[in-house]
């Protein structure tokens, strides 16, 4: 499992005047803190308050890679800030994120050639967030024929199918789990499947229980990626063990000690 | 159409481990022997590297054998009964880069020898052989307790490969081995979970898994070959795909398993066709040390590595 750690986000406070302050200390203990947690990449979001993400963006990316050399997920809903997070990084990155809109998919493919980054495509488009399995099919297809067409390798696509809260749309659970497994099959080779994990648990009352309940169930239909909170230890424990019945790595008694030695 | 073929990418590699310290490395030596490194499973060099072949170690005990084979008494004659005179015979007629030393003589029924003999052993024969040693218990864990730190401080700052170390009793021989300068063999029973656990528990006193030789425990040919072979296909597998706490090389003791069967001892060369052969069938799932017992039997598996393994 891909692990995208989600801390450093200006919506959390502590980063939020982080980033206000220039506070590059405080940035960089979260960062370190979450890959010794066990995140392979970090995302990076401004947060709703930033004034300027286009400044606030690469300045993010300098104070990481000051500290890691760990893949950067750049995460924005504007292309232009995207593009000066990629200008800034010397790490590999992901594109966080295209829609299947037309013009988001003409804007983030090729920033993603140009700088030989990954993409992240969520299943959503101005038309509103699917609301089946068949919808978010239709959007996945339409993200990966544009990746087609565009030369953009597929492998490096990695599909979201967009976690709605489980106290809001709890009919659509079993559409989302599915939709991983089919994604994979799209193409071949075949796109690889992430999503925002704690989503799943906004406004409720048990939420690192959820998150790993609904985590263990999506590594189960094939899921390649999470960005998820990895100070949890318990919800990464449950993934270690979740990929461990599944085979992924050989069974010891200290089997959690050794994924961590990985 | 041409044929093409389909290459695996490896995310992982075999950790490479020197056996014996020259003088520029604070040891004696005169040669050293490198195993390990490898990036691709056996003869697959289009996948990845495979920088060290694999070694053969000839077996050498610190008290003449009592039970074995007649093809094996005849093939070294009177050394036997002289275990310096049995190494050097090994190293100057047969041609031996390594030896595996078996202190079969501390053991409480074959002798009882006691730390110091022991040690002062293990000193000689670095004075009469100059190739680097891997030394071996008895097998009675109280007593390789006390013998094997005496022979790894008579041995320090050669880097000898010790062991066995095994799931419950490791602790004594890590220390010594940590403190001298040395390596491990780490001895699971053909169980690829206990192989995993016993690395991290050596590691997690502070040897690092660099320094662990895997000794799976193998069966000779009819005697759960395949079994072995099995294991070490998948311990290699995942340690090729990333999982560091099972990259480590593999030690085997073919000759000790091959000579234990009835087959070996039932007609001429047998022994040195069962042997070949377990030492053969094993080299293509992984091994990377062999400890033999029939010097015909090394020769002819020297021959198939440098035959398979020449670019």
């Amino acid at each position: 499992m891909f692990i995208i750690g989600e801390l450093i986000n200006g919506m959390y406070a502590n980063i939020g005047s982080a980033i206000k302050e220039r506070n590059k200390k405080e940035i960089q203990n979260c960062a370190l803190t979450q890959i010794a947690c066990g995140a392979d990449a970090l995302d990076i979001n401004c947060g709703p308050a930033s004034g300027q993400p286009q400044v606030d963006m690469p300045w993010l990316v300098e104070a990481i890679q000051e500290v890691t050399d760990k893949p950067l997920c750049l995460d924005s809903s504007k292309p232009a800030v995207i593009e000066e997070g990629l200008k800034a990084s010397r790490n590999k990155t992901i594109i966080n994120s295209t829609t299947a809109d037309a013009e988001k998919l003409e804007a983030l493919i090729p920033l993603a050639k140009k700088y030989e980054s990954k993409l992240i495509g969520i299943t959503i488009s101005s038309k509103g967030i699917p609301q089946n399995k068949d919808q978010r099919l239709e959007l996945a297809a339409a993200i990966v024929d544009n990746c087609l067409k565009a030369c953009f390798p597929v492998e490096d696509l990695y599909l979201d199918p967009i976690v709605l809260p489980v106290n809001v749309a709890q009919a659509q659970m079993r559409d989302i789990l599915e939709s991983i497994a089919e994604f994979k099959i799209i193409s071949e080779p075949g796109p690889k499947t992430t999503l925002g994990l704690s989503n799943v648990s906004q406004g409720t009352h048990l939420r690192s229980l959820i998150n790993r309940t609904f985590l263990t169930m999506a590594v189960a239909y094939g899921l390649d990626s999470a960005i998820l909170d990895p100070k949890d230890r318990e919800l990464i424990d449950t993934l270690i063990t979740a990929e461990l019945i599944l085979d992924k790595n050989i069974y010891c008694d200290s089997y959690l000690e050794a994924y961590r030695k990985k | 159409m041409e044929t093409q073929l389909v290459l695996e990418k490896w995310a992982g590699a075999i950790y490479t481990l020197s056996i014996g310290a020259n003088k520029e490395e604070g040891g004696s030596r005169g040669n050293t022997v490198k195993i390990g490194g490898e990036s691709s499973l056996p003869l697959l060099f289009k996948e990845g590297n495979i920088p060290n072949l694999p070694a053969v170690a000839f077996e050498v005990w610190d008290t003449p054998p009592q039970d074995w084979d007649e093809g094996l008494v005849c093939a070294y004659g009177d050394v036997l009964h002289d275990p310096f005179a049995w190494a050097d015979k090994c190293v100057r007629e047969f041609k031996a880069k390594l030896l595996c030393v078996r202190m079969q003589g501390s053991h409480p029924d074959y002798g009882n020898k006691g730390p110091q003999e022991a040690a002062k052993f293990i000193s000689t024969l670095l004075s009469k052989v100059n190739v680097p040693l891997i030394i071996i218990g008895c097998g009675d864990d109280a007593k390789d307790n006390l013998i094997l730190p005496a022979c790894s401080e008579a041995a320090k700052a050669e880097r000898c490969l010790i062991g066995c170390a095994i799931q419950d009793n490791y602790k004594t021989l890590v220390a010594s081995v940590l403190a001298d300068g040395h390596n491990i063999i780490a001895e699971s029973p053909i169980d690829i979970n206990i192989a995993k656990q016993l690395n991290i528990l050596i590691s997690d006193m502070g040897l690092s898994l660099e320094r662990i030789v895997i000794n799976p425990t193998i069966g000779a040919l009819g005697y759960g070959l395949e079994y072995a072979y099995s294991i070490m296909e998948r311990a290699r597998l995942a340690a090729l795909s990333g999982d560091k706490t099972l990259a480590s090389p593999f030690i085997c003791f073919t000759g000790q398993e091959a000579w234990r069967t009835k087959e070996a001892k039932s007609g001429p060369d047998h022994g040195v066709i069962w042997e070949v052969i377990t030492a053969t069938s094993l080299i293509q799932s992984g091994a990377d040390l062999l400890v033999m017992r029939h010097p015909k039997a090394a020769e002819k598996v020297l021959a198939y590595i440098n035959t398979l393994f020449k670019k």
